[in-house]
Formats: C-alpha cells, structure tokens, sequence
C-alpha cells in the first residue's frame, strides 16, 4: 500500500524544507458575467444592510428604545424588531447559530462552498477592497506592471488613495459595528463631537484594524489558512454537490485555438479549452480550476464568467467552466447519462432538520409569556418540621414581569394536575397584603422579583399529609390572561 | 499493509509523489505528514507574540527567585488590583448601603429592594460567619439551633435576633443572654431514679411513647418542683429565660430518653459569640433581615 510513496532524487533540497512561505501576491482581473453580477448585488445587499440597520428606528412605547435591531449591554436587553431578548432567553440565540449552521450545511449539500463564494463577510469585503484597488491602481497588468516598476509618484499618489479609501471604509466598518450596541444616531452625533465613550472608539480602532489588515491584506491567506470551514466543509461533501468544476471532458486535450480548428478539421479530437488562462487571473485566490477541486476555490464562479467570455468569442459553447459534479463528467467521458440531484436524502435530511429547529423556535417565540417564574427549592435544610407537627419548604421564586408596566401577579401551589394540595399553605416574604390569605406580589415594569416562599402542610390528623408531592408554583396576573408555572418538589421527610 | 514499522522516524524525508510536498519523514499506519512550509505571515506573529512575552517580563511580575519575584517595571500588582476593585465595588454600592444604613430592619422588609440587596449581603456573611455551626441554610445541628423553624429559645422577632447575634449567648458580653440549665444530677439536686422519672415525663409531654413502667406521677413532681420555674409549668418555655418549649417535638439535642437524661443530669450551657465589634453594623443588620426571612422570623 506505500506504493504512493515516491522517492525523489531529482531535488536536491527536499531534506532542508523551507522555513516559511511568502505570500504570492494575486491581481484579480477583471471580469463581467453572471456571476460577477450576482455577487455585486449580494455585496450591495449584505453591507447595505450591514451600514444602515441600525437606523432603522421601531416604535415600542415611550420607556423602551426605538431602535429597531439594539444589544444593549446596560439594560440587559436584545431587540430584533419586535422581538425582545432577555439575558435568560439566550437559548434563542443559540437556536439561531443551530439554524445558522444547519443552513451552512445544507448550501454545501447543494453547492459547496457557495457561502464562501457569495456571502462570507471576508470575501464581501475583500471585493469591496479589490473593487477600490482595481480604481485607483488599475485592473491585474496594470498593478503587476506598478509593482515591478521603479517607484513613481503616480503610483505612491495612487497607493497614498488607496490605503486612505481602504481605511475610511474600514472605519465605516467598525463605526457601523458599535451602533449595534447604542443608540445609533445618539452615538453618530457623539462620535461626531468625540464625545462617545472611549470603548466606542476601542472597538472602532480594533475593527478599523481587522478589516483593513484582512480585506486589504490577509485576503485568500484567510481562506487558506485561518478559516476552519474548508477543512470542515471537505468532510462534510458529497459527490452530488455542484461545484464550480472544469469540465475536462470537454476541455481537454488543450491547444492554440488554430491548432484545435485544424485538428477538428481533421477529425482529430481537440479540446475547448485554449490555455489562455483568464480563468487563473480572475481567480481571487490565485487557483487554477483545471486542477479540479480545492482548498483555495470558494466557489464564487468569476472563472466561469471568465471563460464563458472567452468561449464566446472563439465560437465555442460556454460553460466549460460550470457549477456540475465531478461523476456527471466522469459520466459524460464514457458517455453515460449525467443527472443533477438536488432533491436527495441529505439535502431533505437538512431541510428537515432546519424546520423542525426553525418550527420549534418560532412556537416557543410565539408562545411565550410576558411573565415568568423560576423556583430554587432551598437544600439545607430541605424541610423544617414546626412546632404544630407541620412540615414546611422554603423556596427562592424569581417572578418576571416583562411588561412595561408595574404588575400584581397571585401566587398559588398546587399538584401538578391543577388539584389543590391537602393541607397546603402558602405564604411568601413580601406579600403585599397577606391578610386575605392570597398571595399577591407587585413586580416593577420591565422587572424581575426575587420572592422567598413557604409551603406548609399541616398534618392535622396525623399522617394524612403527603411526605412527597410534586407542586407546581403558578402566577397570573390581575387580568387573568397572562402568566406562567414552573414545576418543583415538597419535601415532607 | 507492506509495513509493519508504524513509526519509522529514522527514514529520510521523501516527496509526496501527488503533491509534489516533501514530507517530515514521518509515518503512522500509512499516513504520512507533508512538511508544507508556513506562510510567512504566520512565522512574523510567532516572532511577535515572542518579542510580546520578552516585553512582558520585563513590565509585569514574571520569575520567580528563591524568596521572591521579578516585580516588573511597571509595579502592578495582583493584591493592589484586588483592593481597586474592592474599592470600585464599594463604590458601585454605596447608594444602596447608605439606604440600608438608614433603615430599621423593619422598613428594611417592606421594600422588595432593600430586602433583596440585604439579603444579597447577608447570604455570604452568614457563610462566613454562622454556617460553621448553625450549617450553609442554617438548618442546625445537635446543639445549633435551626434557624428556619418556629421554636425560638429567646425569640424570633426582629429586634429579637438583632439582640442575639449582637451580644450573642452565654458569650461573657455584658448585654449577652443568659439562662442555665443547670447539672441536676451531677450537682446532687435531683436523685438519679427522679432523674430518669422526670426525662420519661418530659418526653411524654409533646407526645413521645413511654415505657409502662414509668412513673410519670413522680415525673411530675419533680418537674413541677424542680423544672417548671423555668420550663414553665405544662413544659411551654420562657423565652425571658431562654428555656425551650418542651411540648413542640422540636429538640435542641435530640428526644431519645438518654440524651434528655444526660441533659439533666449534667446541664446545659451552649455558648453564641457576640457579633458587636467583629463584624460592622450594617452587616448584622444584613444578617438580622437574612435570618429573620429564612421562615421562622416572627
């Protein structure tokens, strides 16, 4: 099985490996296409969105912020639209990096690494940088030519433009970044007349710093060497994904486009592909797709835009660069039918798995009270017996009221069947008026409440109360539409 | 599978014949390692981080010498940063703790706010300071009284254990409470046959089984001579005192007919250190409100 291990004589310095390896800069060309179309309106879309959400202003009353999408770290509060997230519902959010991951997972079950090609923020902001490099310093001869060339002050003009457009969009960046977390023309106006708190600017610096270090220099380095997703998304493959694939089927063999015309002319076979290698120069992480699938290719499809261009105008078919599979080529070669399957087990086993998160996190979203109430029995001790012969559990209640307005809410105990528990009775730290033997607390807007409750059941005659029972604590609120229960334990020995 | 040597280190590094990578010259079931060179970049932050750690040991604490350490440049040090941030900690709360200082422990109870920040205050003081004997929910031991029960040997008001954990119990103060439950039998003031007639009575009294043969006609006596200016007579307690109510079936030492023989016969004298001086005011008003609210405060 060592068979495909080869020793090599003809490099003398295999036994001393380089210690490192300096990037090989890339000059992406140009290029226009469907592809390219695609990914300027998805870049357009995604850091419009990204700019400008924060803006975006959602009326929720005069006590709450009217920020549409706001972290805010003060009040302990997530808004989403209509949706607000308090710090106990954070399930919500990791419901979401599930669904985010479920989703990632099912693009590449259909076309690979097409997140990375499309919509990954370092290749949006990488184009965006490459856009503005192609306008100050040209497009690929261009750059390559200033780079070995003697030092010009056209070039430094050029390069002094560039890294100043570079770093006013990466501020751009990190100053949208911190709107997200405040009131966002509040800290516009603030920023303005620097008067916003210093970890505004903190993180201003930091990810003015990391999108100008990787957008306008890291670039494919990202790709290539930090990211975790193309070592994950290799595993995680089939043969039926649509990858962006040269089909050397058709391709191949390769020649001038005269010697291909004469040896067709001849009956001979010839190859579509004519060397030209536009699709290596568009490339913005420098791979030749002739090699056929790898690391480095994202999927963003600009060689296939590239060679389509080139096809046309040598009177060839387009798509010799195409999303397709590896078998449908290896189907074509020995002339076997090729078949696209988008609809198969994996792809409805991620569909599937996505709605069921999805559905599940929507009811409960839908679902959920304005009220809540947690329960901590106490341990130690986990019953105290009274001097009437009564046995009595202490509990910690935490009441939620997640109205905007102050709210009493009557505290009751029962089975957990909704039947009342014999011999139970129920008293609370903080009753506002325990007089009348319910139980009623007052939690403030928008507010918690920390409630120290008893239940005592009175054994009276002896040996009829319950040593254990299941309770259930539950609050409702004077209009009786709104509340919640959570469930615990009374302890009788 | 050709090979049978799984790690052969000893071989020369090879090309990998698909890559065109040579590689370590390492090899495990098969796999081999290809000894792809680091990017440049990577080799400049390993560099970085390194000139980082040098800076490092020169600005902060970092060696360690045989009776001390290299203090660093910039003298920062661990404890100081502790008391900073205990002092931006008092700080944060000193708006709550002048309220808290400004309240009687009753209109302490009545505000859902100040209870809930007193009792925050109070929970890690009594870890401190009474979990050892009284445990972690002061739920007692033999000889420490449950705190969440309603038998209260001196009272359970809030005024009452502000009192006790004050000046404490039997604890030489001044103000301390005191009471003794003195050695009957070991003083000489009740025969040992009365001893055992008057523990079988005092069982009896909050219900407990007896054996037939026990005299609790002398048991009675005795109690009403000896036991009941204290005990009260019927066994209810006086809180004046601090002597337990005898009819509740809630025992400071246990209920078995040894223990309250060997109660009587030698006395009982439990000691309560008094808190005044070794811990501030408002911390025993925090523990006054925490143990008041445990569910046996009156």
């Amino acid at each position: 099985m060592a068979t495909t291990r080869v020793i090599d004589t003809t490099t003398p310095s295999s036994d001393e490996p380089l210690l490192f390896e300096a990037q090989k800069k890339i000059y992406p060309q140009k290029v226009h296409g469907t592809f390219r179309r695609i990914k300027w309106i998805v870049l357009v879309v995604t850091l419009g969105i990204y700019y400008l959400l924060p803006f975006v202003r959602w009326d929720r009353g005069p006590d709450a912020p009217n920020q549409a999408v706001l972290i805010d770290f003060v009040t302990k509060r997530f808004y989403f639209f209509g949706v607000e997230i308090w710090p106990q519902e954070f399930y919500y959010i990791t419901g979401l990096l599930i669904l985010a991951a479920l989703i990632l997972f099912l693009m590449n079950a259909v076309a690979g690494r097409v997140w990375c090609g499309y919509l990954c923020p370092q290749t949006v902001w990488t184009d965006l940088f490459l856009a503005v490099e192609r306008l100050t310093e040209g497009d690929r001869r261009d750059r390559i030519k200033r780079d070995n060339g003697p030092l010009t002050l056209d070039t430094i003009l050029r390069r002094t433009a560039k890294h100043t457009l570079w770093l006013i969009i990466a501020w751009w960046t990190g100053g949208a970044w911190v709107l997200y977390f405040a009131d966002a023309p509040t800290l516009v106006w603030q920023l303005a007349t620097f008067t916003a708190p210093a970890m505004a600017y903190v993180w201003i610096g930091i990810l003015t710093f990391t999108t100008y270090t990787l957008a306008g220099h890291m670039r494919e380095q990202v790709c290539l060497y930090m990211c975790p997703w193309p070592r994950i998304q290799a595993a995680l493959t089939d043969e039926e994904a649509l990858n962006v694939t040269y089909r050397y089927d058709r391709g191949e063999p390769r020649g001038s486009v005269k010697r291909n015309a004469a040896l067709r002319a001849k009956g001979e076979a010839a190859g579509d592909c004519i060397d030209c290698y536009q699709c290596v120069n568009v490339c913005p992480t420098g791979v030749d797709i002739r090699h056929g699938s790898q690391l480095g290719c994202i999927q963003c499809g600009l060689c296939i835009d590239a060679c389509d261009a080139v096809m046309e105008k040598i009177g060839r078919p387009t798509r010799l660069i195409a999303y397709d599979t590896d078998r449908n080529v290896r189907a074509r070669t020995e002339g076997k039918p090729t078949h696209v399957r988008l609809i198969r087990w994996r792809t409805l086993a991620y569909v599937a798995i996505i709605a069921v998160v999805g559905g599940a996190m929507l009811y409960t979203l839908l679902t959920r009270s304005t009220a809540g109430i947690n329960v901590l029995h106490d341990r130690n001790p986990v019953f105290v017996r009274l001097s009437d012969g009564s046995v009595r559990n202490a509990y910690t209640l935490r009441v939620i009221n997640k109205n905007r307005d102050a709210r009493t809410f009557e505290l009751t105990v029962m089975r957990p069947d909704g039947t009342p528990l014999p011999g139970a009775q129920l008293s609370a730290i903080g009753d506002e008026d325990a007089a009348d033997g319910r139980v009623a607390l007052t939690i403030g807007p928008d507010q918690t409440r920390e409630v120290r409750a008893f239940v005592t059941i009175h054994d009276e005659p002896r040996g009829t109360a319950p040593d254990n029972a299941d309770i259930v604590f539950r609050i409702r609120d004077e209009s009786g539409t709104s509340g919640a229960s959570a469930r615990d334990h009374f302890f009788g020995r | 599978m050709a090979h049978t040597d799984t790690t052969d280190h000893g071989h020369a590094p090879q090309v990998d014949s698909l890559t065109g990578v040579s590689t370590t010259g390492h090899e495990w079931d098969g796999i081999q390692e290809l000894n792809n060179p680091l990017p440049r970049w990577w080799l400049w932050v390993f560099y970085a981080t390194i000139v980082w750690a040098i800076g490092f040991w020169i600005a902060f604490p970092a060696w360690p010498l045989i009776s001390s350490f290299t203090p660093g440049i910039l003298g920062w040090s661990s404890r100081e940063q502790v008391a900073e941030q205990l002092n931006d900690l008092r700080e944060q709360r000193s708006a709550m703790m002048t309220r808290l200082e400004d309240s009687t422990t009753a209109q302490i109870e009545s505000d859902p706010e100040l209870l809930s920040f007193a009792r925050a205050l109070g929970r890690p003081a009594f870890g401190d300071n009474c979990a050892p004997c009284h445990g972690a929910g002061g739920g007692g031991a033999k000889g420490y009284p449950n705190l969440n029960d309603d038998a209260w040997l001196w009272g359970g008001t809030l005024a009452d254990i502000e009192q006790t954990i004050r000046f404490g119990i039997r604890s030489g103060h001044d103000e301390a409470r005191v009471g003794d439950m003195p050695a009957f039998g070991r003083d000489g003031m009740i025969p040992r046959a009365d001893i055992v007639a008057v523990a079988d009575y005092v069982r009896s009294l909050s219900g407990l089984p007896v054996e037939n043969k026990a005299n609790l006609t002398t048991g009675a006596k005795i109690f009403a001579d000896n036991c009941a200016s204290c005990h009260q007579a019927g066994g209810t307690g006086s809180r004046e005192l601090g002597a337990p109510n005898l009819t509740t079936g809630i025992w400071l030492f246990g209920p078995e007919r040894e223990t309250i023989i060997d109660g009587v016969w030698n006395g009982h004298g439990s000691v309560m250190p008094a808190w005044q001086g070794r811990l501030d005011d408002t911390t025993i008003k925090a523990l006054t409100v925490f143990v008041h609210t445990l569910g046996g405060g009156e």
